[in-house]
């Protein structure tokens, strides 16, 4: 029983990240059909700016203030990747923005390999102190913090894009480009937007991943990088609220696979699974299914 | 003369006479140096692993390039061949002697199991398009390596496989290759070949003239996977060690990337770019941390800039230097009395530049006295 309710926190807590990293994926797909492979790369980067600001930096930093900055620097590089590499394809067909977005991935990556070496970093969960306990169980606070950031941010995402005018004006875009235009809405400003926030909560995710697995590396980010994706389209590729439930969905699925299975065979089997949902429904728990027109 | 002139020119015009005797010269001319040891091992063992790379990036040319379907696992045909070859090849190292007997042998095989392999990816493929079906062979290539890192039992896991029996000599490889990029070749120009590139061209108005989609996506794939697999047998052959970890995802994007430098549908220019991309990094060693910054750097900006790659769907074809060839040929003959000329022509060139500033100057003057 108690192995059950561990592996059900773990299950929270991967989860919560997949849940937020897939948030960046599912966005940026809805508003201009890429599938942002850098995206598993922001979020190393988002690692990378929160171990350089709670360990290089002269002055001691609150953690929050750690988080927001590192998702802010996070959220620009989205911008600035969306403005260098995908603007001048957004007309172009889709197999070369792809390519452009694996590029990119690559790119960042060894990028970040030459910055900060091949060496991972170990890093400290930036919240220690007793681990609390609930319902009898110990549970740290990393854990907790994790599960009720995530869950927050989230939420509040949610009500932005459902009750904003930019939410409103992003649902719009992601429906019809042209029509939205046409409706005085800046396209670019949103597409820039989304961007900065799927990043943000993407650097979000790989600073709880960092802690979590306490290091960081230039590669860090590929695997669960691939996960949310799997995640994303599990829920439905383009739908906020699935991304969330895909990703809690492919956290249990790990964690119970790592705990009763075997913990060799966890990425075939999580593959194996994004193979399946693409088989069964290629559109998703939540996705709606487009009919191809002539 | 004038007779011997035009037999030149007509064998010259004749693309099979004038491609085969391009390809013996090179294969001559690259076995003498080896054999004189003009060439060394390292740069010998190079030669071996350019012309697996153009294995590996001609067939995923014919998934990607001429059917449009984006492939990012290709990676892991390679390693289902390769471990294939390099087990038969274990096993039947003790009773056959020829090497090239082995080599075909196992070759053979590891076409056969890749091949099965790709009707295994195929056949759900077909229900996906564009970067799904990318996922999805991405997502296939990782459990390749999964598993083959898993059954330890058979290849040794992430180990690596030891052992394997190193038959690849230059030769071996330079026919294999030039018989596999022949054939695909002649597949892609087949009327097989033809309906697969109108798949990519527009798959509704070609399921529409009766092309039967299906069947003809399924073909490309497993043509495709099976001469991954010959690349992956002569991989394991060159090393003569495998491990799972050269097979991952990095490796796919490596043969992707030289499909697209070179020009999706081109299949000589997936030659080029995989002999350019394999000697650029040696000949820039000083760089070489800078490798795969490059890569993708090129990647990007191509994408960017040219996204049709060096030659688009175009072949080089020698013998479309047949008028060209004339043209040399004749301007070899005329390039004495030209190069005579050249000193006049250059102070005809430069008393007219002289003579127009003159002008120019003179308007000026015009032009500011009114």
């Amino acid at each position: 029983m108690d192995l059950l309710v561990q592996q059900l926190i773990n299950g929270l807590t991967v989860g919560s990240i997949y849940a937020l990293v897939a948030i960046g994926y599912t966005m940026v797909y809805g508003i201009i059909k890429l599938i942002n492979f850098a995206h598993g790369e922001i979020m190393m980067f988002g690692a990378y700016f929160a171990f350089i600001f709670a360990f290089m930096f002269p002055f001691d930093l609150p953690f929050v203030l750690i988080i927001i900055i590192s998702m802010v620097l996070s959220g620009l590089m989205g911008i600035l990747i969306e403005r260098i590499a995908y603007k001048k394809l957004r007309k172009a067909p889709r197999i070369s923005a792809l390519i452009t977005a694996i590029g990119m991935s690559i790119f960042l990556q060894n990028l970040a390999l030459l910055i900060f070496g091949a060496t991972p970093k170990v890093m400290q969960p930036l919240i220690t102190g007793d681990p609390l306990i609930l319902f009898g169980y110990n549970i740290s606070r990393l854990t907790l913090t994790t599960i009720g950031l995530s869950i927050f941010f989230m939420i509040a995402l949610t009500l932005f894009v459902r009750k904003t005018k930019p939410g409103k004006a992003m649902r719009a875009v992601s429906q019809d480009q042209e029509a939205a235009q046409l409706m005085g809405i800046n396209i670019n400003k949103i597409i820039s937007l989304t961007f900065a926030i799927g990043s943000a909560l993407g650097a979000l995710g790989g600073i709880f991943y960092a802690m979590t697995y306490s290091q960081i590396a230039p590669t860090m980010g590929v695997m669960p990088g691939l996960k949310a994706f799997i995640a994303a389209v599990f829920g439905g590729i383009g739908n906020i609220t699935g991304a969330m439930i895909g990703g809690y969905i492919i956290g249990f699925i790990e964690t119970f696979t790592k705990g009763y299975i075997s913990s060799k065979w966890v990425d075939a089997i999580v593959f194996g699974l994004l193979i399946l949902i693409l088989l069964v429904k290629p559109s998703g728990l939540l996705g709606k299914n487009t009919k191809e027109k002539v | 003369m004038t007779a011997f002139n035009q037999t030149l020119i007509k064998l010259l015009t004749n693309k099979k006479v004038v491609h085969y005797t391009f390809i013996t010269l090179i294969f001559i001319v690259l076995f003498t140096m080896i054999k004189s040891g003009t060439i060394d091992r390292y740069i010998s063992n190079l030669l071996i692993m350019v012309l697996i790379m153009i294995i590996m990036s001609t067939s995923l040319n014919i998934a990607t390039g001429f059917m449009g379907q984006l492939v990012l696992g290709h990676a892991g045909f390679m390693a289902i061949g390769a471990y294939t070859a390099a087990l038969i090849a274990i096993l039947l190292q003790p009773y056959i002697e020829s090497t090239l007997l082995l080599f075909i042998v196992s070759a053979l095989a590891a076409m056969i199991m890749a091949g099965f392999a790709g009707v295994l990816v195929g056949a759900p493929a077909l229900r996906l398009r564009g970067d799904y079906l990318g996922i999805m062979t991405l997502g296939f290539g990782e459990i390749i390596r999964v598993v083959i890192t898993n059954l330890s039992d058979i290849t040794n896991g992430a180990q690596g496989l030891y052992g394997v029996p190193r038959i690849m000599t230059f030769p071996i490889a330079f026919w294999t290759t030039v018989i596999v990029v022949a054939l695909i070749f002649l597949f892609m120009n087949s009327r097989h070949g033809r309906a697969i590139l109108s798949i990519r061209d527009d798959e509704i108005a070609s399921e529409s003239v009766g092309i039967n989609i299906t069947k003809y996506k399924m073909i490309g794939f497993i043509v495709a996977s099976m001469f991954a697999g010959i690349g992956g047998a002569m991989f394991a052959f060159k090393e003569g060690f495998l491990a799972p970890s050269s097979f991952g995802f990095m490796k796919s994007v490596e043969i992707f990337v030289i499909v697209v430098l070179g020009g999706m549908g081109s299949l000589s220019g997936s030659i080029i770019a995989a002999i350019v991309l394999v000697f650029l990094p040696e000949v820039l060693r000083s760089v070489n941390d800078y490798r795969y910054l490059i890569y993708s750097s090129l990647l990007v900006i191509i994408m960017l800039y040219r996204p049709q790659g060096l030659m688009g769907t175009k072949e080089l074809d020698l013998t479309q230097t047949k008028s060209k060839a004339i043209q040399f040929w004749k301007n070899l003959k005329l390039l004495p009395g030209k190069i005579k000329l050249l000193p006049s022509k250059i102070k005809a060139l430069f008393l007219k530049w002289v003579a127009s500033i003159r002008k120019l100057l003179k308007l000026n003057q015009k032009g500011s006295d009114c």
